[in-house]
């Protein structure tokens, strides 16, 4: 009490103190006329969704003399309603870090280009020309599966479109796959094996709907703050509200707890399943909504763990070979297989008191109480990632709380278009626009035909993912490579066995664009300059199935170019007979000379608009540089796919005007709740709720069994790590970290411990320790004490810090149907640095 | 990889044709946090924690809509659902004993726009949005170019 007293008087000396010293140049109170008006003060305000998470917040962008100079929360944007989080406040900030890149490098020692030389500037006509000889010599060669492209839930939709189109259909080759492999791969998946369509049915109005919420995994108060603040709005404005937060450990968001759960690694799957069970046990199965709209199915089990194929883990798991399949089962059998997880089972196995996990099944199984559950990172990045989200799905199945407003089952995503633009074009390795698949013959030549290319032109093999990706470059399989928009060298798991050596091994020639000099790209042989956020027109799609667009706002630094320019010009450097194989030419021989160019962006629909449709208040470089209206002719061409199938969107110009709409629009009308009658137009009068993604139009409940995590903590590796982010950095913090405000918030990555694990190795709070795996160790400095509260045996580390590649120490399994990577399971020691 | 902190920005731009932002940014102080350490899988020292600016003195905001950053500590600040500490100081009914600034007036108006009584609910978590600084200097330069220096004249400046 002292020393707040004493801090109140420090206060107040020191505002008399700057009252004094600004009284010589204080303004006079009268009115004064402003130099040249009041025009002279004004800023261009223009809309556009923030560059950071998956929530897709809308901000209002201030720009004068062509500098964004200021940003705030757009007031009409639904999502957002004029909030913003400390990290879009600061968006103004982002793309004027000295750093930028402004000119390609390439590396080279005498003057030509070298992979051991030097990063040096060249013309974009050099690093094309070398580019080009490059994929096509490694293209003769081996042909189109040693070529490859890591892309990115932040590519904008146009960008993400454009490169599938030049993979898949230029380059003929499937090994294009996002970074959002490793972010919401395992829900993508999880939507398609239960309901025959991806994304989440209800939608963000569903936080002011519901009684309850369930986090799974998910530390929204950091990760998702905007939606965080909608949850807190409702919890603490309604009394009869309850929120539980299920975690390893505990965060921010436990502060809002009313049944905080922390439990051990990978228990979640048995914590499911015994509310599965509760359910059950407790008569609460809404049985005319099971019988009517979901079927029950087995999964395949002991299904391995992702990692490489001679691993004793996959040779030794029965199903690793099958781990997809899924048989049908009837309500009996799925009983008996939930009905080992009992009450002291569960308690016992997860760590957890059972007086929490009976409130927390109660908020399921209670038939008044509207329910949403929300996960990320916790369940995708899980080696049973597929599984957890199909288990949270039973939940809400069982119960038939799902498909209303407050009943919902909510996938969120960590990528401002992850959603957009990985899943809904379709940029994963085995996927084309609108859940369209590269595996179906059907699905091939639909999307051969809206593309106006040659019959039994697209390849029908799925490519490389994103950690096959890493072992195929290191293997020397994949020889060309190129990354746009993501930090893969810092984000990928056990970086320096499994991704590094790649970009680093002579027989590869890796390429990266980006607007900063990242890990990555000073990994690289060239590097692209890239113009980012609102210096190109964009389009991205959020959590929530909304889409929303922005104008160009301001010109990009030197000759930093955006990634749709360079996918679409890169493109002029091949011609149809360098790249495609002679019996498609012979059959379609007016293919034949045309550039790449020519035959994907040039072709009747692409370049179907003219300039004179974009609004002459803003810049479009790409319009002007190709002549057309490229962006709304993509946009338009991939909207083909969709429409009329459940994933309509508006016509291109109406998202100018709008905040974003929830697709499917029909009608002119966003659509908020799928799957129920009167909310979705798919589904028709009398038809109650519809799961018409798949072809019985019911839901698949998935009968599945705990299976333990990949790697545990033994007598050497004796504790758990977990990676993760935090609220003041986004991934890899190539943005975040040159924001001086946001950088002095959270200035360096921290090894959060308990404090007795800690004590006990004779460790002080601050002090610097080694974090060492099987695979790798980095440096770090040990809080005990900060926003996350480790319980004895799992550390956290978060990723976002170059200078602390914790990825050198993680494992890379992944979820064996997804393919997604388990960053929140491997064991690791804590050695005090000497 | 030759970017380290020992090649003096000076020569390297001027051994190939000076000039371009990119040779003179890339020869400059790399910083490991940024770009990784000069050989990227290399493990390397971890800096030592540093300590909070704590003189309260309220620091100028880079623009109008953006939330003040905290200029003294909160550690083992308790910011729950059954205790504010911030608020203890910086809500309108504390503050004339506190000293400390009102929090904004828009902390008051709900999803829809209305101003309530007290603090609105979606507002409750000041952190999210309000952060104390470290006493360090930033990573690299940025070059955000405050509005009041571009070219117009306030009101009176005549």
């Amino acid at each position: 009490m002292t020393a707040e007293l004493n801090r109140r008087e420090l206060l107040k000396a020191q505002a008399a103190a700057v009252a004094a010293a600004t009284a010589g140049i204080a303004l006079p109170a009268s009115a004064q006329p402003i130099p040249g008006g009041v025009g002279a003060l004004e800023i261009k305000w223009s809309k556009a969704p923030c560059r950071f998470c998956g929530t897709g917040c809308g901000v209002m962008v201030g720009v004068k003399d062509g500098q964004v100079v200021a940003s705030h929360g757009d007031t009409q944007a639904e999502v957002n309603r004029g909030l913003n989080c400390v990290k879009g406040y600061f968006l103004s900030k982002i793309m004027y870090g000295a750093d930028r890149l402004t000119t390609p490098l390439m590396r080279k020692r005498n003057g030509v280009y070298d992979k051991d030389g030097e990063f040096e500037p060249v013309s974009w006509d050099e690093a094309f020309g070398l580019m080009a000889e490059r994929a096509k010599k490694v293209l003769k060669e081996k042909g189109p599966t040693a070529i490859g492209m890591f892309g990115s839930g932040q590519w904008t939709i146009f960008e993400g479109y454009a490169a599938t189109k030049l993979m898949r259909a230029g380059f003929r080759s499937n090994n294009l796959d996002p970074n959002a492999r490793h972010c919401m791969a395992s829900a993508a998946y999880a939507f398609m094996r239960t309901f025959g369509m991806d994304e989440p049915m209800g939608c963000y109005d569903d936080f002011e709907a519901a009684d309850a919420f369930v986090l799974w995994g998910s530390n929204m108060a950091e990760m998702h703050p905007i939606l965080w603040t909608r949850l807190a709005d409702r919890r603490l404005g309604h009394e009869h509200v309850k929120v539980a937060v299920l975690s390893t450990f505990t965060h921010r968001s436990m502060d809002l707890a009313d049944i905080p759960v922390v439990f051990k690694p990978g228990t979640d799957l048995a914590i499911l399943n015994y509310i599965a069970n509760h359910i059950i046990t407790t008569g609460r199965v809404n049985e005319d909504f099971v019988n009517k709209h979901t079927v029950f199915m087995r999964g395949e089990t002991d299904i391995g763990y992702g990692l490489r194929p001679e691993d004793p883990r996959e040779t030794s798991a029965k199903g690793a070979a099958n781990a997809a399949n899924m048989e049908p089962m009837d309500f009996e059998a799925y009983k008996k297989l939930v009905s080992e997880y009992t009450l002291e089972k569960v308690a016992e196995l997860s760590g957890v008191e059972k007086s929490f996990l009976e409130e927390l099944a109660e908020l399921y199984a209670d038939p008044s109480r509207k329910v949403m559950s929300l996960w990320t990172m916790g369940f995708n990045q899980h080696v049973r990632g597929v599984w957890a989200n199909q288990m949270v799905y039973n939940i809400h199945l069982l119960t038939g709380k799902i498909s209303e407003p407050g009943n919902s089952p909510f996938s969120l995503t960590g990528q401002p278009s992850a959603c957009g633009t990985a899943r809904e074009v379709g940029t994963f390795a085995h996927r084309l626009p609108a859940d369209l698949v590269v595996t179906n013959p059907e699905h091939r030549k639909h999307a051969e035909e809206i593309w106006k290319l040659p019959a039994g032109l697209l390849p029908d093999k799925p490519g490389f993912h994103a950690v096959e990706q890493d072992r195929m470059l290191k293997d020397g399989k994949l020889n060309f490579y190129w990354v746009q928009v993501n930090n893969n060298i810092q984000a990928s798991p056990n970086s320096s066995n499994e991704a590094y050596p790649g970009y680093r091994n002579p027989d590869n020639f890796i390429v990266v664009s980006d607007a900063y000099p990242t890990v990555t790209a000073m990994s690289a042989d060239i590097i692209l300059p890239a113009a980012m956020w609102v210096e190109k027109e964009g389009a991205y799609g959020n959590a929530e199935r909304r889409t929303h667009v922005w104008h160009q706002l301001v010109q990009a630094p030197g000759e930093a170019r955006s990634d749709l320019w360079q996918l679409a010009e890169f493109s002029k450097r091949f011609t149809t007979d360098e790249v495609w194989p002679q019996e498609i030419l012979d059959a379609n021989p007016a293919y034949r000379g045309k550039t790449l160019f020519d035959v994907l962006y040039g072709n009747g629909n692409v370049d179907k608009f003219p300039r004179s449709e974009i609004n002459p208040d803003y810049a479009n470089n790409e319009a002007t540089e190709f002549g057309f209206y490229i962006q709304k002719g993509l946009f338009e061409e991939y909207a083909t796919f969709g429409r009329g199938h459940g994933h309509d969107l508006a016509p291109y110009d109406t998202y100018h005007e709008v905040r974003g709409l929830r697709w499917p629009v029909v009608d002119g009308k966003e659509t908020r709740w799928r799957y129920r009658e009167g909310l979705d137009p798919y589904v028709k009068p009398g038809e109650g709720v519809k799961f018409y993604g798949r072809p019985d139009g019911k839901a698949v409940i998935l009968g599945v069994p705990y299976e333990p995590p990949a790697e545990s903590p033994d007598d050497e590796f004796d504790i758990w790590l977990v990676t993760g982010r935090v609220l003041e950095h986004w991934h890899s913090g190539s943005m975040t970290l040159r924001v001086p405000e946001l950088y002095k918030a959270f200035p360096g990555a921290r090894c959060f411990m308990n404090a007795d694990d800690a004590r006990k190795r004779g460790i002080n709070q601050g002090a610097e320790v080694r974090v060492i795996s099987r695979r790798g160790e980095i440096r770090s400095r040990i809080e005990t004490r900060g926003r996350n509260r480790m319980p004895s045996g799992v550390i956290f580390v978060p990723w976002f810090d170059a200078s602390q590649l914790i990825n050198k120490v993680t494992l890379d399994a992944t979820d064996p149907i997804s393919k997604q990577t388990d960053y929140k399971k491997c064991a690791v020691k804590i050695v005090p640095v000497a | 990889m030759n970017m380290r902190r020992s090649v003096p920005a000076l020569v390297f731009a001027t051994l190939f044709c000076a000039g371009t932002a990119a040779l003179a940014q890339m020869a400059s102080d790399r910083s490991p946090e940024l770009t990784g350490p000069p050989s990227p899988m290399e493990t390397i020292p971890a800096a030592p924690v540093p300590k909070w600016v704590t003189d309260d003195v309220r620091k100028m905001r880079a623009y109008p809509e953006q939330p003040p950053v905290i200029p003294h500590s909160i550690e083992g600040y308790q910011l729950s659902v059954n205790t504010n500490r911030c608020l203890s100081c910086h809500k309108r009914e504390f503050t004339q004993s506190s000293g400390a600034p009102m929090i904004s007036v828009t902390h008051y108006m709900t999803r829809e726009g209305q101003m309530l009584a007290d603090v609105s609910p979606r507002r409750y978590f000041c952190t999210e949005c309000h952060v104390p600084q470290a006493d360090v200097r930033p990573l690299v330069e940025n070059r955000f170019k405050d509005m009041s220096e571009l070219g117009f004249k306030p009101a009176g400046s005549e």
